[in-house]
């Protein structure tokens, strides 16, 4: 069952420096309240992975690996090949999280990486239909956290998309009814690039990006997600809180002008 | 949203597959108190929809170690039955399960008056009997009024529907073909008197302009929706309390 997280009673205390600086339009990082922390991003550190790529948002680090391996198709998609996602949320990267099944809030950072990802239909799924109904090519998606100091969303989604940019595939053929892999290798054919921008409230004020310490403290967050044509392609409010309209509509249009620039910031480092 | 083979789903006069308006939300019956056992229940058809909604609670906590110090544990399961869909859906949790009963349990946590039962928890269970698109909406409708049902103070009803977008125009509240293959759905939870959104999610392709509009559709319809829960509400206690003078003539004429 999904229960009420428990709070930990130094966020509580913390809640005071927190929201005592936002009011005044400062934060303890010194950003601006719309500001993002610095994001580095290093393509194919992981050898044996089709894909992978590491995001640094501020001290926030993830890791995602992309592997490509033929796989039965869905019923209902007999000529697509598939796309899965998942999260793990491993004990090295908080001493909040456990080792063991995956929790509500993984699966739910899994899941909205994976609509931002399907939605805007970035990867071309029937180029990679090897025999309609019998075989295609699966893409894992497996999303790492290593250290975590907030926002895992949108590091995580900045990091799956880099991986998926970055992969490379067997070029593929069918002989015999068999599937025949050639020596030459070709890119995960891509059509878009979704980027996810979470912002959350905190006493009123809207602020992007938040850290650990400011996590702790939102009222709700809300993360737009959109494709390269501007448009939105997967939103997911979280928290306890509540946004008014006008405050939803301020930041749809905040993560749409920021995705643009975060968005060349993940494809420049294609090779 | 796979789309197999473009089906028109507007026809040529600007109706629906079911005949409807495209701001037009689909037939909606809501029932307070049909569950004996639990503290407060209601149930809901929305479309073809059927739920189920039971409130256990302000109970103590179990396992003690989750209770809080200042306020209820709120607990959710959002569960579809194994016959509620078109292929038989296994019992067990699946991750769409599991997300959506955290989205559900956040969107009536904010109207909850938790702060009031320390150390105790709130436990909501939603049933789907039978599926047919906007069961999250719907079955947030349903709890709000269990909750209110089961006696406990609330800020405010909470109501949910969803807009989206088929045939390239943005419509209100999705049925089952138009989920599968329409562009987009924006399920939206909203307290109408206080003018805030509770829950939001999307799935799709929708402009910045589309957004807007769908948003306003379906906060639009959550006033309507909350109209009904309340004429709903209104209706059991009417029933209660009719039942009651009778009963209290029945004694004195006896």
């Amino acid at each position: 069952m999904s229960t009420t997280h428990q709070f930990s009673p130094v966020a509580k205390l913390e809640q005071k420096s927190v929201s005592d600086l936002i009011v005044k339009g400062k934060r303890l990082d010194e950003r601006n309240l719309l500001d993002y922390r610095p994001l580095t991003i290093m393509m194919g550190i992981i050898e044996k992975a089709n894909g992978s790529a590491q995001v640094y948002l501020g001290k926030t680090r993830v890791l995602v690996g992309v592997k490509i391996q033929p796989g039965t198709p869905f019923e209902d998609t007999p000529d697509e090949g598939i796309l899965t996602v998942n999260a793990e949320f491993v004990p090295i990267a908080s001493p909040t999280f456990e080792a063991g099944p995956p929790g509500e809030d993984s699966i739910e950072l899994a899941r909205v990486i994976d609509r931002g990802i399907r939605e805007s239909k970035a990867i071309d799924l029937k180029k990679l239909c090897v025999q309609p109904g019998k075989k295609v090519f699966v893409v894992f998606v497996d999303i790492y956290i290593l250290d975590h100091d907030g926002n895992l969303i949108d590091a995580a989604g900045m990091a799956a998309l880099g991986a998926l940019i970055n992969s490379k595939m067997h070029e593929f053929e069918v002989k015999d009814n068999e599937l025949v892999l050639k020596d030459k290798m070709m890119p995960l054919p891509m059509q878009d690039y979704p980027v996810p921008i979470t912002s959350v409230k905190i006493d009123g004020s809207i602020v992007l990006d938040p850290c650990l310490e400011e996590e702790q403290v939102i009222s709700c967050r809300l993360t737009v997600t959109t494709g390269k044509d501007d448009r939105i392609c997967a939103m997911q409010k979280g928290g306890l809180g509540v946004l008014n309209p006008d405050e939803v509509k301020q930041i749809v249009s905040t993560a749409i002008s920021k995705s643009r620039d975060l968005r060349q910031r993940v494809l420049s480092k294609v090779n | 949203m796979g789309k197999q083979e473009q089906v028109h789903l507007i026809d040529k006069n600007g109706l629906r597959v079911d005949g409807r308006r495209l701001d037009e939300l689909r037939p909606l019956k809501l029932e307070v108190g049909i569950l004996d056992k639990a503290n407060g229940s209601a149930y809901i058809e929305h479309g073809r929809n059927k739920i189920l909604a039971a409130v256990y609670g302000p109970r103590e906590a179990h396992p003690k170690h989750i209770a809080l110090a200042d306020r209820a544990v709120v607990r959710c399961r959002y569960h579809m039955a194994p016959f509620s869909t078109d292929e038989r859906k296994s019992p067990a949790p699946s991750r769409r399960e599991l997300e959506l009963s955290k989205m559900i349990r956040e969107s009536l946590e904010p109207a909850i008056m938790s702060e009031y039962f320390p150390r105790a928890t709130i436990d909501l269970f939603i049933e789907v009997l039978q599926a047919d698109a906007g069961t999250r909406c719907a079955g947030i409708t349903a709890a709000s009024l269990a909750l209110a049902d089961a006696g406990i103070p609330m800020r405010e009803l909470v109501a949910a529907c969803a807009a989206g977008k088929i045939d390239g125009k943005v419509v209100l509240d999705l049925s089952d073909i138009e989920d599968k293959q329409g562009d987009a759905d924006l399920p939206v939870a909203f307290m109408p008197k206080s003018n805030v959104i509770s829950l939001l999610q999307m799935d799709g392709s929708l402009t910045e302009e589309e957004f807007k509009q769908a948003l306003e559709l379906a906060t639009n319809a959550c006033r309507k929706i909350y109209d009904m829960q309340r004429e709903a509400l209104q209706q059991k206690y009417h029933v209660v309390r009719d039942e009651t003078e009778k009963e209290a003539v029945a004694e004195v004429q006896a």
